[in-house]
C-alpha cells in the first residue's frame, strides 16, 4: 500500500485560496507535469483536442489565442487505433503531435461525441475510432497509457449510466466495475517504470442514485489517486438540480485537497452551478460543439458594465433570435441544439451585419472579420468558417472561465450569474422595445 | 511623346518592369506593380473561389508570401452577390485581404458548372442553381460585378468553348470574344483602379489564335491572358498554342496563362514566356491528403506513411513541415479537418517556393540549369520525362539530357 502511494500518489498540489461551502473553490493546481513546472488555475478547464490538435486549428492559427490552459486533453477514442504507431514512435503523444510545454491529460472518451451504449462488459469498455469499435481490457488500457505517456490520466471506467431509466442494478455494477478497474490500473501502474511520475485520477460513478454516488466517492477516495473524475453526469443526462445535489453529496466524501474534474459538462449555466457544488475542472469541448453548429458564443460575462446597459444588450441578442431557448437540458441526443449563449450565424439577419461576432472581443476572428463574412462562409460551406468560429469560441469560453475566477476572487459570483444567465433566464423581447432603445 | 507615355503609366493601375530576361528561353522575371502591392513574377496565384482560401486565414496566406490570389465572379456574384460585397468595401474588405485580387469573368463556370441555356451575342443565359431563375451574364454584367468586387485585375467575359471542341464554333467564339472584349472595356467604370485583361481565344487552331492575337493586341488593355487551354486537350497542342501566343503578345505587358498549376507545366510555360498562373489543383488536392513535393506528390493518407516520422519534405520551410511528421498528419486525417489545412499550407508554400526559385534562376541567368535540375528531381529517369515537355523546352533551346 505504501509503495503504491509513492508511485501513483499525488505530486500535483491543489492550493486553494478560497473555499465557500455551496459557492465553490478558487485556487491553483500546481506542480503539474513530469517536470512539475506547470500550473492550472481553478475553477478552470482543460484544452480539448483531437489527437493533440484543437479542432480545425493548426498551431499557427491556435497561436493567435493567448491564455490557453496549460493542460491539453487527448482521448483514447482518438488514440486507441494508433497504438501500433505510437509503440513504434516510442516518445508519446505530446511529441507525436508536435506539442511543447504542455501537460497532457488522457481521458477515455471524447466528451464531444457520445458513443453507442451496450458494449461494456465486466472486464472491458469500448471506444470508437475512425475504423469502428475498439475493445479495451485494463491490460490494453494500460498498454495504451504507456504509449501515450500522458502526465496524468483517468483510470478505466464504466460510465454507461446516463441513459434514462438505467436500473439500480446497472448503476451498482458500474460503480463496482469502475472500482475494480481502478484497482487493476493502479496495480499495473505501480509496476510500470514507464509510468513513473504519471498521475492517476479515480472515476466516481453512481448514475443518478445518491447512495451509489456516495459509495463510489467513499471507495474511490480510499485509493491513492491524485484527483477525481466525476462521470455519468454529462449534459443531457439529468437536470441541473439533480446534478448539483449529486455533486454536493459526492464532494462531501472527497478530500478537500484533491481536484475534482467533471466530465461531459460544458454549458456556461451548468458550469456555474457545478462550480458552486464543488467542481474544480471541466473539459472544454463546448466551444467545439458550438462551432460545429455554425454558431458563435456571444453571452456576456463582463460584470464591469453598467447594469442597465447590460440588460439592454442582453435582450437585444436574445429577444430577436426568434428561436426556442431550450438549452437541451434533458436530451442527450440533441446536444446539437443551439443554446441561449450563442448566435446562429447561418441566420439571414447576419447576411449584412458588418459588426464583429462580439463587440470588444480581441480574438483574431473579431479583430479581422465580420458577421456577414462568417454568414457567407457558413452558407457556402467553406472550411474557413470552422477555423474562425473555433478561434472565437475558444477565446470566448476561456475568457469566461477567467471572469469566473475573478468573480470568485472578488465575491461577485451572483453578479456574474445574473450577467451570464440573464435577469429572467433569457426571456423573449418585444420587438417594439428594440426600436425604442435605438 | 515620352512625357505623355510616362504620365499615362503613372495613372495606370498596372506597371510592368522586366527585371531579367533569360537569354536562352523566352522566360522573364518582372516586377508587376498593382494597386495593393507589388508582385514578383513569374507568379502562381492560389485560387480562393468563394472569397476564402479553403481553411487558410488571410494572415496565413500573407505569411506564406502570397501577393495575389483569385476570387470567382460567378460564385461570388451568386452568393453573397455584388451589392453586399460593395457594402463591405469590395472583396478586399469582405475577406479582409490587403494584397491583390484577380477575378475571372464567370465565363469558365458557364462551361464547367452550369446547365447551359444559351450563348447569344447578348451574353450567356443560364439557370441559377439556387433558385432556378434565369440569369443573363453579359459582358456588361460581368464587368459590373467585378467593379463591385473591386479586384485589381478583372478578366473580360469571353465566349468559352472547350478545348476539345473543333469546327466553326471555335471561330465563332473567338470573334465574339473580341467583340465582348470591346464591350467589357467600354463597361469598366473603374479603369483607374482596376485592370481589365483580355483573353486570347482560338482553341487549338493556330490561324484562329493568330487572328485573335492580332485583333486583341490592338486594344489598349494592361495585360493579356491565354485562354481556352488547360481543358483536357493534348499537351502537344497545348504548348504550341502557348508559345504561339507569347510570340505575339507585347513584351511590356504581363502574360497570364489561365488554369495551369502542375509543377512541370509551370516551369515549361515560364520558359515559353508566361508570367502569371492560377490553378485550383494544389489547394484542392491538399484536401485529399496529397502533398506536393519536388519529387512528385505524397499521398499522406496512404498506409505507408502511418509510421513515417519524417516531415513531408525535410527541406521545406513551411509550418507544417517544421512541426509535423507524415505519421502525425496521416493519423490526424482520421480525426480532424486541421489535417487538410496543414497540407493546404504546405502545398501553397510549395507552389510559391517553386516560383521564387524559378524567378531567382532567371535573374541569376541560370534558368536552363534550373530546368534540368528540376526535371531530374521530379522524374526518376530520362525516359519518364513527358514528351511534350521535352519538345516544348527544345523549342526554346533547352535540351534535357
Amino acid at each position: 500500500m505504501c509503495r503504491a502511494a509513492r508511485m501513483a500518489g499525488s505530486r500535483m498540489k491543489l492550493e486553494l485560496s478560497r473555499v465557500v461551502q455551496g459557492r465553490g473553490r478558487l485556487g491553483v493546481l500546481k506542480e503539474l507535469g513530469k517536470t512539475g513546472q506547470c500550473s492550472l488555475e481553478v475553477p478552470g478547464c482543460l484544452l480539448h483536442t483531437h489527437l493533440g490538435t484543437v479542432p480545425h486549428l493548426t498551431q499557427e492559427t491556435l497561436r493567435t489565442l493567448s491564455n490557453l490552459p496549460s493542460v491539453t486533453q487527448v482521448t483514447l477514442s482518438n488514440i486507441a487505433e494508433h497504438q501500433e504507431v505510437l509503440e513504434e514512435f516510442k516518445d508519446g503523444v505530446t511529441k507525436f503531435a508536435g506539442l511543447h510545454d504542455t501537460v497532457l491529460y488522457c481521458s477515455l472518451h471524447d466528451p464531444a461525441t457520445p458513443c453507442p451504449t451496450g458494449y461494456t462488459t465486466n472486464k472491458t469498455v469500448s471506444v470508437w475510432g475512425s475504423g469502428g469499435r475498439i475493445e479495451l481490457t485494463v491490460a490494453k488500457f494500460m498498454a495504451l497509457q504507456k504509449t501515450v505517456q500522458p502526465d496524468w490520466y483517468q483510470s478505466m471506467a464504466d460510465g454507461e449510466t446516463w441513459l434514462n431509466n438505467t436500473s439500480r442494478k446497472r448503476v451498482r455494477k458500474s460503480v463496482d466495475r469502475t472500482l475494480a478497474h481502478l484497482d487493476e490500473c493502479l496495480l499495473v501502474h505501480q509496476q510500470s517504470q514507464e509510468l513513473e511520475g504519471v498521475e492517476v485520477f479515480g472515476v466516481v460513478e453512481g448514475g443518478d442514485i445518491l447512495e451509489e454516488r456516495v459509495r463510489s466517492s467513499r471507495e474511490t477516495a480510499k485509493r491513492p489517486v491524485a484527483g477525481f473524475c466525476l462521470d455519468g453526469l454529462q449534459t443531457g443526462s439529468m437536470d441541473q438540480a439533480l446534478r448539483t445535489q449529486l455533486i454536493t453529496a459526492v464532494t462531501k466524501e472527497l478530500p478537500e485537497d484533491k481536484p475534482r474534474l467533471l466530465q461531459g459538462v460544458g454549458r456556461p449555466d451548468e458550469v456555474l452551478a457545478c462550480v458552486e457544488a464543488g467542481v474544480d475542472l471541466f473539459e472544454s469541448f463546448f466551444p467545439f460543439q458550438v462551432t460545429e453548429r455554425g454558431c458563435a458564443l456571444s453571452f456576456s460575462f463582463d460584470i464591469s458594465l453598467d447594469p442597465e446597459l447590460a440588460v439592454l444588450e442582453l435582450d437585444e441578442e436574445r429577444g430577436t433570435s426568434g428561436e426556442t431557448q431550450q438549452n437541451g437540458d434533458l436530451n442527450p441526443d440533441d446536444q446539437s441544439l443551439m443554446t441561449s449563449f450563442e448566435i446562429n450565424l447561418k441566420d439571414q439577419r447576419y447576411k449584412d451585419d458588418f459588426r464583429p461576432l462580439v463587440e470588444g472581443c480581441v480574438c483574431y476572428c473579431c479583430q479581422n472579420h465580420q458577421r456577414a463574412y462568417l454568414h457567407h462562409l457558413l452558407v457556402t460551406n467553406e472550411l474557413l468558417a470552422g477555423v474562425l468560429l473555433m478561434i472565437h469560441n475558444t477565446a470566448h469560453y476561456h475568457a469566461f472561465f477567467s471572469a469566473l475566477r475573478e468573480a470568485l476572487a472578488n465575491d461577485k459570483l451572483d453578479v456574474l450569474k445574473t450577467r451570464v444567465l440573464g435577469e429572467s433566464g433569457g426571456r423573449q423581447k418585444d420587438l417594439t422595445d428594440t426600436d425604442k432603445s435605438e | 511623346l515620352l512625357s505623355v507615355k510616362t504620365e499615362s503609366k503613372a495613372l495606370s493601375p498596372l506597371a510592368l518592369r522586366v527585371v531579367a530576361e533569360c537569354p536562352v528561353t523566352k522566360a522573364r522575371a518582372c516586377d508587376l506593380t498593382l494597386p495593393h502591392c507589388a508582385v514578383s513574377t513569374p507568379v502562381f496565384m492560389p485560387v480562393g473561389t468563394q472569397g476564402t482560401l479553403k481553411g487558410i486565414t488571410v494572415d496565413q496566406l500573407e505569411g506564406l508570401g502570397c501577393q495575389i490570389c483569385l476570387g470567382n465572379t460567378y460564385h461570388l456574384g451568386m452568393r453573397p452577390g455584388p451589392d453586399l460585397i460593395e457594402k463591405a468595401n469590395g472583396l478586399h474588405g469582405f475577406m479582409n485581404w490587403k494584397r491583390n485580387l484577380l477575378t475571372d469573368s464567370g465565363g469558365f463556370q458557364m462551361v464547367s458548372l452550369v446547365e447551359l441555356s444559351e450563348v447569344t451575342e447578348e451574353g450567356v443565359k443560364f439557370k441559377s442553381p439556387y433558385d432556378g431563375k434565369e440569369i443573363l451574364l453579359s459582358p456588361e454584367k460581368s464587368i459590373s460585378i467585378q467593379n463591385s468586387l473591386g479586384s485589381d485585375i478583372m478578366m473580360q467575359l469571353d465566349d468559352v468553348v472547350s478545348s476539345t471542341v473543333s469546327g466553326p464554333r471555335v471561330e465563332e467564339a473567338m470573334h465574339r470574344s473580341i467583340r465582348w472584349l470591346d464591350r467589357c472595356i467600354a463597361a469598366n467604370k473603374n479603369s483607374d483602379k482596376q485592370n481589365l485583361f483580355a483573353i486570347i481565344q482560338g482553341g487549338l487552331n493556330a490561324e484562329l489564335r493568330k487572328v485573335c492575337l492580332d485583333e486583341m493586341t490592338q486594344r489598349d488593355v494592361p495585360g493579356f491572358a491565354i485562354g481556352g487551354l488547360s481543358g483536357g486537350e493534348e499537351k502537344n497542342d497545348f504548348w504550341r498554342m502557348v508559345t504561339l501566343s507569347t510570340d505575339h503578345l507585347p513584351r511590356e505587358k504581363p502574360r497570364y496563362l489561365m488554369g495551369v498549376g502542375y509543377a512541370v507545366d509551370l516551369v515549361v510555360c515560364v520558359a515559353l514566356g508566361c508570367d502569371m498562373f492560377d490553378c485550383v489543383f494544389p489547394t484542392r488536392t491538399a484536401r485529399f491528403g496529397s502533398a506536393l513535393v519536388p519529387w512528385g506528390s505524397l499521398q499522406v493518407k496512404q498506409k505507408q506513411y502511418a509510421k513515417d516520422f519524417q516531415p513531408i519534405d525535410p527541406e521545406c520551410q513551411c509550418h507544417t513541415c517544421k512541426k509535423h511528421s507524415r505519421a502525425y498528419l496521416h493519423a490526424l486525417f482520421k480525426s480532424d479537418t486541421a489535417a487538410m489545412h496543414h497540407i493546404t499550407v504546405h502545398n501553397i508554400a510549395y507552389q510559391l517556393s517553386l516560383m521564387r526559385s524559378v524567378r531567382r534562376s532567371i535573374v541569376e541567368g541560370c534558368f536552363p540549369e534550373f530546368i534540368r535540375t528540376f526535371m531530374k528531381r521530379l522524374f526518376p529517369s530520362r525516359d519518364l520525362y513527358p514528351g511534350w515537355a521535352v519538345d516544348a523546352l527544345a523549342s526554346v533551346n533547352v535540351t534535357l539530357e
